[in-house]
């Protein structure tokens, strides 16, 4: 590395030659991909591609079979699960639990990084936990308890969770599954506004288009990488999700969607 | 801050309150006043003019035998708390996971081929009978199901309790004499009478110590809430924690049960009506848990002496008898709360 280059160059996350086989199937392999600080990155590709287990891999909560992660420019493996956590968040797909816990107390676990055995709660730790809920637009459900949440309520929930732990990278898991089209668009606005890098997966291509980038996964290989219109080509999506399509211009804001079709 | 303190009062009181209470009732009941006196004159040469036989019967039975109960229930109840965290199965507990039987099965071992002597050998013996139960459960566990999925383990719990009391069974009929082997059925099912000073001094370090290391991890067990990719992704080492805490848990049953036999229910019921009334924050659920089982196993031993006149219930069959209605009623009441 040379000193004269400046830092917002690194990437903030990257990863090379990254694989993970289990048993004798291939769930990804070689991997190469570096995350620009501030910028969002969508990941797409058919269902079994690899976008969660790559999510996973890169927030150190599964272990590669190959290759590397680094986090700031250092290894991923040597940093403790205590600093990843306070740089990154990653909220999962359908995360569940029995117990009867309070949406309060279930974004509170988010400031778990920022707490030792000995520091007790602080009145800054509740005021994150109501702002984070404020950002998902769940404040009216801080007092409900999780179990009388809908689906939709859960992911918000998750998502403030991550949000209580004041991250720089925000890894989601297609966050805007089991939303209404309000909070998809309300969620996804919030990702890009929010001063955070940002990795996320996705089903919707049109929704895919508003991300920076564009990472295409085909059964566990890295297919296609760069700006979300030189990656979406016709050619692209009948190769990697077998459908047809073509680009429509609206003429209510000049914006690019794509329409699908199966001949 | 100050409600904590308050809190944390109250609950040593209560604690206090149920050891004078199991120490007073009993065959020959002893007036609680007297039993304070007898405290005093031992702690503190406070020089109250007792009755020696009764200062006997205070200090060297009944008050021994109320520490090791407390210290039991609020071991084991500790123990089923850390399980039913880590492992997110509501069903977990020493007594289901096999952990119980496999420490009987140790301590028999020891007890009948005589291999040292005393309760220190007795708990050695209970303990490597407790890993090596857990470790068969986990392996069954994890050969039979999906990586990172806990149905498997009660299933595999279930199988191990069974291998692992077919194999105390076994070393019983084999091995020891007809009075051998009644003395350690009855020991099987929970037993109070042999506990003196000794076993005190084994019982509530463990207990405490247990207590302590939990505690010590509280937020970390609540990180387990949704399960450990979650937990890992908010900054738990969760190798480390449950490789901690599960063999925390296995030291302290391996301890109680190769003091008083493997006791029951206490370990799954204190927990979830802790929970019930508490919530599930670690940092309250954990002493209350504790509490709630050492105030429920004194309880337990006071009805297991003084239920039939004269003879003696084992102590496990008090905590189920009671355990499993109260479970149930938990359970009815839960259904309607929601």
């Amino acid at each position: 590395m040379n000193a004269a280059m400046p830092v917002i160059d690194q990437p903030v996350l990257s990863c090379s030659g990254l694989g993970l086989q289990i048993r004798d199937v291939e769930l990804l392999d070689e991997i190469h991909l570096d995350i620009r600080h501030g910028e969002t990155l969508g990941l797409i590709g058919p269902n079994g591609s690899g976008k969660s287990t790559l999510l996973k891999l890169l927030a150190g909560v599964r272990m590669p079979s190959r290759g590397s992660i680094h986090l700031d420019g250092q290894c991923l493996k040597a940093q403790s699960r205590r600093t990843i956590a306070r740089t990154l968040a990653l909220v999962e797909q359908q995360a569940d639990t029995l117990d009867a816990i309070s949406v309060f107390d279930a974004v509170a676990l988010g400031r778990t990084p920022w707490l030792s055995a000995l520091s007790s709660w602080s009145a800054e730790d509740t005021e994150i936990v109501h702002q984070a809920l404020r950002n998902v637009d769940a404040a009216h459900l801080t007092t409900r308890t999780w179990r009388s949440l809908s689906g939709g309520e859960r992911q918000r929930v998750h998502i403030a969770r991550s949000l209580a732990q004041c991250p720089r990278i925000l890894l989601l898991d297609e966050p805007t599954n089991h939303l209404d089209i309000q909070h998809q668009i309300g969620i996804l606005n919030l990702v890009h506004a929010l001063p955070v890098t940002t990795v996320i997966a996705l089903h919707d291509l049109n929704q895919a288009l508003t991300c920076d980038r564009l990472a295409v996964l085909e059964r566990g290989r890295l297919v296609a990488l760069g700006k979300p219109l030189e990656v979406l080509t016709p050619h692209r999506l009948l190769q990697t999700f077998g459908v047809h399509a073509h680009y429509l211009v609206d003429p209510f804001d000049g914006a690019k969607i794509l329409r699908f079709r199966s001949w | 801050m100050t409600a904590a303190l308050i809190r944390t009062l109250l609950a040593l009181v209560a604690l206090l309150l149920s050891v004078v209470a199991g120490v007073a009732i009993g065959e020959t009941s002893i007036e609680p006043g007297v039993v304070l006196q007898v405290l005093a004159n031992k702690l503190w040469n406070a020089g109250y003019v007792l009755d020696p036989i009764d200062e006997g019967i205070v200090w060297n039975y009944r008050l021994t035998r109320a520490l090791v109960a407390g210290a039991c229930g609020a071991g084991l109840a500790t123990c089923g708390v850390i399980l039913q965290s880590l492992l997110r199965n509501p069903l977990a507990d020493p007594y289901l996971l096999g952990i119980s039987a496999g420490a009987s099965t140790g301590a028999v071992l020891v007890a009948l081929l005589g291999i040292g002597a005393g309760a220190i050998s007795m708990s050695v013996g209970a303990f490597a009978g407790a890993v090596a139960a857990f470790a068969v459960v986990v392996l069954l566990g994890r050969a039979s199901g999906v990586p990172g999925s806990t149905g498997q383990i009660i299933l595999a719990g279930i199988a191990g309790s069974q291998l692992f009391n077919a194999l105390t069974a076994f070393l019983i009929t084999k091995s020891a004499s007809s009075e051998q082997a009644r003395g350690i059925m009855f020991w099987l099912l929970g037993n109070l009478s042999g506990v003196r000073w000794p076993s005190v001094w084994l019982a509530v370090p463990a207990a405490m110590a247990g207590l302590a290391v939990c505690l010590w991890h509280r937020r970390a067990l609540d990180a387990f809430t949704f399960g450990t990719d979650s937990a890992a992704s908010l900054g738990i080492a969760v190798r480390r924690v449950q490789f901690l805490l599960i063999s925390c848990a296995a030291l302290v049953t391996a301890v109680m049960v190769s003091i008083v036999g493997s006791i029951g229910f206490v370990g799954l019921v204190i927990p979830h009506a802790a929970r019930l009334l508490l919530g599930t924050g670690h940092t309250r659920l954990l002493p209350a848990s504790a509490l709630g089982g050492a105030v429920f196993l004194i309880a337990a031993d006071v009805l297991s002496r003084t239920l039939i006149k004269g003879q003696v219930i084992p102590v496990g069959v008090i905590t189920a008898l009671v355990g499993a209605p109260v479970f149930a009623l938990i359970l009815i009441g839960r259904r309607n709360a929601r």
